[in-house]
């Protein structure tokens, strides 16, 4: 077992790109602890290897930015931040220029405020669209740029015409490259922050395009769908796939009934789309300002993530079961979750051989899309063709998920579409409401009740503690309290890219009837120690799996939740732009603070959970009908391209 | 005695490349100079064999490849013909020689002979500005080449092909 300390460093960048971190001497008033730099006239110290734009920064200066990003790492390829420095001949791009030695800055002189202006004008030249015919109009970075410095004519020209064809090839992604800067934010997201490597330059000079791995169509390459790129592009080069002019064309159809399912993390970040500060919960004025749209029902997908605890949680405890008493070798441990389907189609391309490690449950938004096709019709007589089921997600990967061909396991498409929380943001403003403004309203019935496990589903560390408070109250038969203080299973929270929780199983209760029929009791784990880890960031997730390869620490977990976006859902590429570490910490407060106000807060304790166990899937979790409505199979891809 | 596909033998000569250089990211130029210089071309399967040994992604060593006018993608002739284009070659009169490369070859600049054998293209500055028109042939130099010259200079390039016609060249 190796007990290699798992980096925290996502990013395989060379170290020329990577910031400089000369070894601190001690404080930062020790000798050569911190360094003195002037910018424009006013003196200050800043510890040594601080860049200038951070000092610049730190002392309130406004340096512009375009291919800086905070989740990335230094490219200094765009030239806009630059500035002067005084001896050097040539100016010096802030981003990229660690200080290591007193300096003197100047940040807009003539020749400073020329660059800059004539970088964005040779942008400009390059860039062909019309902002008003544009997704990102009011919300481009190169567009306020183009304000801040005053563009008023085009100095190089402009294109009149489309250089590029418009991928559309993806169900999730649109690439139009008629729109591209070329500032390799996608390129850095997709290949250190997802090590997912779809995006690269290509050619050099002016003949530089991003492209695919032989220009292929992003529908036919390796790309995971998780739409990271998209929350990073400063324009509108890299946009979701939407379909809100047929969710409208449902809405406004007499003989559809439209049923929206919501998933926790749009309601912590549409309120950024309204200009509301991030972390703002908007969850009850979003039910009404939704049906105020149109849609007929607006339902909780907490609903169906405590069902996925369930369905999960009892899965994992028949693979234990079957490990640990029936001594069978067979089984696939650690079990993964399967609730991003960035993070699945992931490992149905770089680890097809991992699998059957995979549980079978769907993501919560299918099971709902099922549930609401065969029981909600039989419940309120409707027929199911009639029904359009349409998903509101913070995530670009949903799109293709619920194109999945085998996703049809109610005879009919399970989920129709799958909206992000921008696109929603949109279609409530074409609808005239102010979201702010909006009364608060509930959900609606059956699936009314929701759950804080539900809730946190939305964070990273989210599903594991919800089946955490789940399996603990099932086996060990305490309540997660007596453990916990208020249920909260802290080691699991936080942002660290890999987190490993190891908890002891002292004593075991009786059986709960729900899952009476799968062991006879819970002796064969008494004494046991279950391990569990969160990986968030596929280029987390790689690290776990080169470890489980190499028989590290991690193959020997039970159950490891992976997340294909860095935070989790709240940081899911469907999410408001832009996002940056602090956006996602807010965003995952509001979450919590969301599960720490609910009345019920584990899943197993979700009265409608409970009665669809009674009512309609009769043989308990993981019997037949929850079989044939709530699992799913993988499709093993690999990675050549052919 | 079982089939070998070439796909098997072109990874198994990968293998032994890599083994030889390492993984690290400073080993993918090496491998990939080896790789044009046996195969007068970087093809698709090669690159994705060598990102999968390297562990970084195809789209990357597609990007290496692009970037670099001496590695190629598609493939080129047996002898690469780089003719300079740059300012004091040019004023040492390279367009005779163009011409004649042009009428030799029977191709353009930038075109490949249908029989794989030649590829003829500009080169930037080869540092031969005291003695132009220069071109390169492979790794090969030729100075103060003249029309007369070039026709010499092809023919010894043909003999080559007459002489071992089966074999791999030699550079």
């Amino acid at each position: 077992m190796s007990d290699k300390p798992i980096s925290q460093d996502t990013s395989r960048a060379p170290t020329s790109q990577k910031r400089a971190t000369p070894i601190q001497a001690g404080a930062k008033d020790a000798i050569g602890g911190s360094v003195s730099v002037t910018i424009d006239g006013e003196k200050t110290k800043v510890p040594l290897g601080t860049t200038i734009l951070e000092a610049c920064r730190e002392m309130g200066v406004h340096i512009p930015t375009l291919c800086h990003h905070s989740d990335l790492c230094i490219a200094g390829v765009c030239r806009v931040c630059v500035v002067e420095v005084e001896g050097m001949r040539t100016l010096q791009a802030a981003c990229a220029f660690p200080i290591t030695a007193p300096i003197t800055v100047r940040t807009h002189t003539a020749q400073v405020r020329r660059s800059r202006r004539h970088i964005i004008d040779l942008m400009l030249k390059y860039h062909y669209g019309e902002c008003y015919a544009c997704g990102r109009n009011n919300n481009c970075e190169l567009q306020a740029l183009a304000k801040e410095y005053g563009v008023d004519f085009f100095r190089f020209g402009h294109p009149d015409k489309p250089m590029h064809d418009v991928d559309r090839s993806s169900h999730s992604v649109v690439r139009d490259m008629n729109k591209c800067v070329l500032c390799r934010r996608c390129v850095r997201t997709c290949i250190d922050l997802q090590e997912v490597g779809v995006l690269e330059a290509i050619e050099r000079g002016e003949e530089t395009t991003i492209s695919t791995y032989l220009d292929k169509p992003l529908g036919d390459v390796v790309c995971i769908n998780c739409g990271q790129c998209i929350n990073r592009c400063p324009t509108g080069a890299l946009r979701a796939n939407d379909p809100t002019d047929e969710v409208w064309a449902a809405i406004e159809d007499p003989t559809k009934h439209v049923v929206i399912q919501t998933a926790p993390s749009p309601r912590a970040g549409i309120g950024e789309c309204f200009g509301l500060e991030p972390g703002t919960p908007m969850t009850y004025e979003m039910n009404t300002a939704l049906r105020r749209c149109g849609f007929d029902k607006i339902f909780d997908t907490n609903f169906t993530a405590d069902l996925t605890i369930i369905e999960e949680g009892t899965e994992l405890l028949i693979r234990l079961y079957k490990a640990l008493v029936e001594k069978d070798t067979e089984v696939a441990l650690p079990q993964y979750t399967s609730c991003s389907p960035g993070w699945v189609k992931y490992l149905e391309h770089f680890n097809p051989e991992m699998i059957p490690n995979l549980s079978t449950a769907k993501s919560p938004q299918q099971m709902f899309g099922a549930v609401i096709k065969t029981y909600y019709a039989k419940m309120h007589n409707i027929d199911p063709k009639d029904i359009v089921t349409v998903a509101l997600m913070p995530c670009s990967a949903k799109k293709f998920e619920c194109n999945r061909p085998e996703m049809c396991d109610s005879g009919f498409k399970d989920v129709d579409y799958g909206l992000t929380t921008r696109e929603l943001g949109k279609m409530i403003s074409e609808a005239g409401i102010d979201l702010p403004a909006m009364p608060k309203s509930d959900f609606d019935d059956p699936f009314g009740t929701a759950t804080g496990s539900g809730v946190i589903f939305g964070a990273t560390g989210g599903v594991m503690e919800a089946a955490l408070r789940t399996v603990i109250e099932l086996v060990v038969g305490c309540k997660v309290e007596d453990l916990f203080e208020h249920a909260d299973i802290l080691p699991v929270r936080g942002f660290e890219g890999v987190r490993y929780v190891e908890l002891p199983i002292t004593e075991v209760g009786p059986v709960p009837e729900i899952v009476s029929h799968l062991v006879p009791n819970w002796d064969w784990l008494k004494g046991a120690t279950l391990k569990v880890a969160v990986a968030h960031g596929t280029a987390n997730a790689k690290k776990v799996l080169d470890d489980i390869k190499a028989g590290g620490k991690f193959s020997e977990c039970h159950f490891i939740e992976f997340m294909g976006c860095p935070g989790g859902c709240i940081g899911g590429g469907g999410q408001p732009i832009p996002t940056s570490p602090e956006i996602r910490a807010a965003r995952a407060a509001a979450i919590y603070a969301e599960d720490a106000d609910c009345e019920v807060r584990k899943s197993h304790e979700n009265p409608a959970v409970l009665k669809i166990y009674n009512d309609f899937l009769m043989e308990g979790p993981c019997g037949h009908l929850s079989h044939k409505l709530l699992h799913t199979g993988y499709t093993a891809r690999g990675k050549y391209i052919s | 005695m079982t089939l070998m596909t070439q796909q098997e033998r072109l990874r198994g000569e990968l293998e032994s490349l890599v083994a030889q250089y390492g993984t690290a990211r400073n080993a993918l130029m090496p491998i990939l100079q080896e790789v044009q210089r046996k195969y007068y071309r970087i093809d698709d399967y090669a690159i994705q064999v060598i990102a999968d040994l390297l562990d970084i992604h195809p789209v990357e060593v597609h990007s290496v490849v692009s970037f670099y006018s001496f590695l190629d993608f598609k493939p080129k002739g047996r002898f690469v013909v780089r003719l300079c284009q740059t300012l004091c070659c040019e004023m040492a009169d390279k367009d005779r020689v163009a011409r004649q490369l042009s009428n030799d070859l029977g191709i353009e600049f930038g075109q490949t002979t249908p029989d794989g054998k030649f590829t003829l293209e500009y080169a930037n500055c080869i540092g031969m500005c005291d003695q132009g028109p220069a071109l390169l042939v492979n790794d090969k130099v030729h100075t103060r080449v003249t029309p007369e010259m070039v026709n010499q200079i092809i023919e010894s390039c043909r003999q080559v092909f007459g002489l071992h016609a089966t074999q791999p060249m030699e550079h």
